[in-house]
């Protein structure tokens, strides 16, 4: 291992352990923040104020990426122009905001109401439309017991949530829509969740040990 | 129970896990581990071998796990596997993308294909491989379907901390006939990702890809340590019952 990673190496472990050991002993028996949890959070302060200017870092990769799109006439040459555009005038936008001109903070405020705000909102509209047709596709896909399953909860579950036309709300819909949700499904999340758990944990050691390394050096 | 006494456990949680990872790593240099077979791993394998042998390129998003949060663990273990991906296709013509939708992790997939490529004889360094595409959810998944669809991608690796808003990446990687393994730690992710993509992950399998691409003894071993610890807390829920059932009739 080169130097740097050595040294990159040695950062990240001993910070994981300041924080790790910060989490685990922050507070006193007497209930008092202790050196080490005072330690914890100004390490993952300036943690937070890192990672804000790794935003900048990004959103200028970002730009390199599109302009390169556009230098060399892509596919989609056109969707990176307009990126390219709509970011500066945003940034700049966002710049002069700072200076309290109606106009410009209205533009700026405009920009995010009326066109991010919108064109998410039709995404998650898109996103029922794709959902319906994956599940449609799922049956075709894998014809086996657990997606059929899936199905048939799934249903019950959305039958059980909306009111019926003319009929209201349904008693015994409902009630199956709580136990399914509450038993079968509760207890299938929380294994999941565990299972989870688990892999969380194991994954920490394993950057604490210095076996994955994405900030450099060779992983194993 | 205090919040001194609670540390005091979850240390003690940590520190076991920690020497039984010790343990069962020193013990698979001895002797390599079997595992179950999981199909979606299998078939990763013979995407890769498709993409070195067409020329064509592997993506792989990242989800937007931020590292200061629990999420970033999944993030991480997408880290692993953009890593272990990027060595096994080197000797291809085209480097692996990243997508993601965190900054600090669009940095480390960057620096991962730089460290995969210099480690690899063969290995071609592309700086803008590893990309931000977007800081909320809906933008993420905006800026990276470009990147399924004009890219030249023959097989989709989609693992990390995702919402539902995956089910869009999923469907455009469908609609272009290329191989999709998708995995989130996000429980209502997990679900849409059952029903949209021809291999999803569930659960802690997200986790056990590094042991399955053969990433290092360690994550063999924090599989077998997963699978002790699951036994712990099953006997510690059962004991739980018994208790709380004797309490019940009076006994206790």
């Amino acid at each position: 291992m080169k130097l740097k990673g050595i040294f990159s190496t040695v950062i990240a472990i001993a910070f994981g352990l300041l924080v790790l050991v910060g989490y685990l002993f922050g507070v006193n028996a007497d209930g008092t923040p202790s050196l080490l949890g005072q330690l914890e959070s100004f390490i993952l302060n300036v943690a937070v104020i890192l990672a804000g200017f790794a935003i900048l870092v990004g959103i200028i990769n970002l730009l390199i990426v599109h302009t390169g799109k556009v230098r060399q006439m892509q596919t989609g040459a056109i969707y990176s122009t307009i990126l390219v555009v709509t970011l500066l005038i945003t940034f700049l936008l966002g710049l002069l905001a700072h200076y309290n001109l109606p106009f410009i903070r209205s533009l700026y405020n405009g920009a995010f109401l009326s066109i991010q705000l919108p064109i998410e909102t039709s995404l998650m509209a898109l996103l029922v439309v794709t959902l319906t047709y994956a599940s449609i596709r799922l049956l075709r896909r894998q014809l086996n017991l657990f997606s059929i399953i899936f199905l048939i909860t799934a249903f019950l579950i959305l039958v059980g949530t909306a009111p019926w036309p003319f009929l209201g709300d349904v008693p015994i819909l409902s009630t199956l829509r709580a136990w399914i949700a509450q038993i079968p499904a509760g207890a299938g999340a929380r294994g999941i969740l565990l299972g989870v758990g688990l892999g969380t944990l194991t994954t920490g050691l394993r950057i604490l040990f210095g076996s994955d390394r994405p900030y450099g050096g060779r992983n194993g | 129970m205090s919040d001194f006494l609670l540390g005091m456990v979850g240390f003690g949680v940590i520190f076991l896990s920690a020497v039984l990872m010790g343990i069962f790593t020193a013990l698979r240099r001895r002797s390599p581990s079997a595992f179950r077979e999981i199909p979606a791993f299998t078939r990763l394998r013979q995407a890769i071998g498709r993409v070195v042998e067409d020329g064509t390129r592997l993506h792989v998003s990242l989800g937007r796990g931020a590292l200061v949060t629990p999420q970033s663990a999944s993030a991480m273990a997408g880290l692993t596997l953009l890593r272990r991906l990027a060595e096994l296709t080197s000797s291809g013509d085209q480097p692996p993308i990243a997508t993601s939708g965190d900054a600090v992790l669009a940095i480390l997939s960057r620096e991962t294909l730089k460290n995969a490529s210099q480690a690899s004889a063969q290995g071609v360094f592309d700086p803008s491989a590893g990309r931000l595409t977007g800081l909320t959810p809906f933008s993420y998944v905006a800026g990276a379907l470009p990147a399924i669809r004009d890219e030249k991608i023959s097989a989709n690796v989609l693992m990390g901390n995702f919402g539902v808003e995956v089910a869009l990446l999923a469907e455009a990687a469908e609609r272009e006939n290329t191989f999709t393994l998708a995995s989130s730690d996000n429980l209502a992710a997990q679900a849409v990702l059952y029903a949209s993509v021809q291999e999803p992950l569930i659960g802690e399998e997200l986790y056990a890809a590094g042991a399955y691409m053969d990433a290092g003894p360690l994550h063999e071993a924090s599989l077998k340590v997963q699978d002790i610890l699951r036994w712990l807390i099953i006997a510690v829920i059962l004991v739980g019952v018994l208790v709380e059932l004797l309490r019940a009739v009076g006994i206790l």
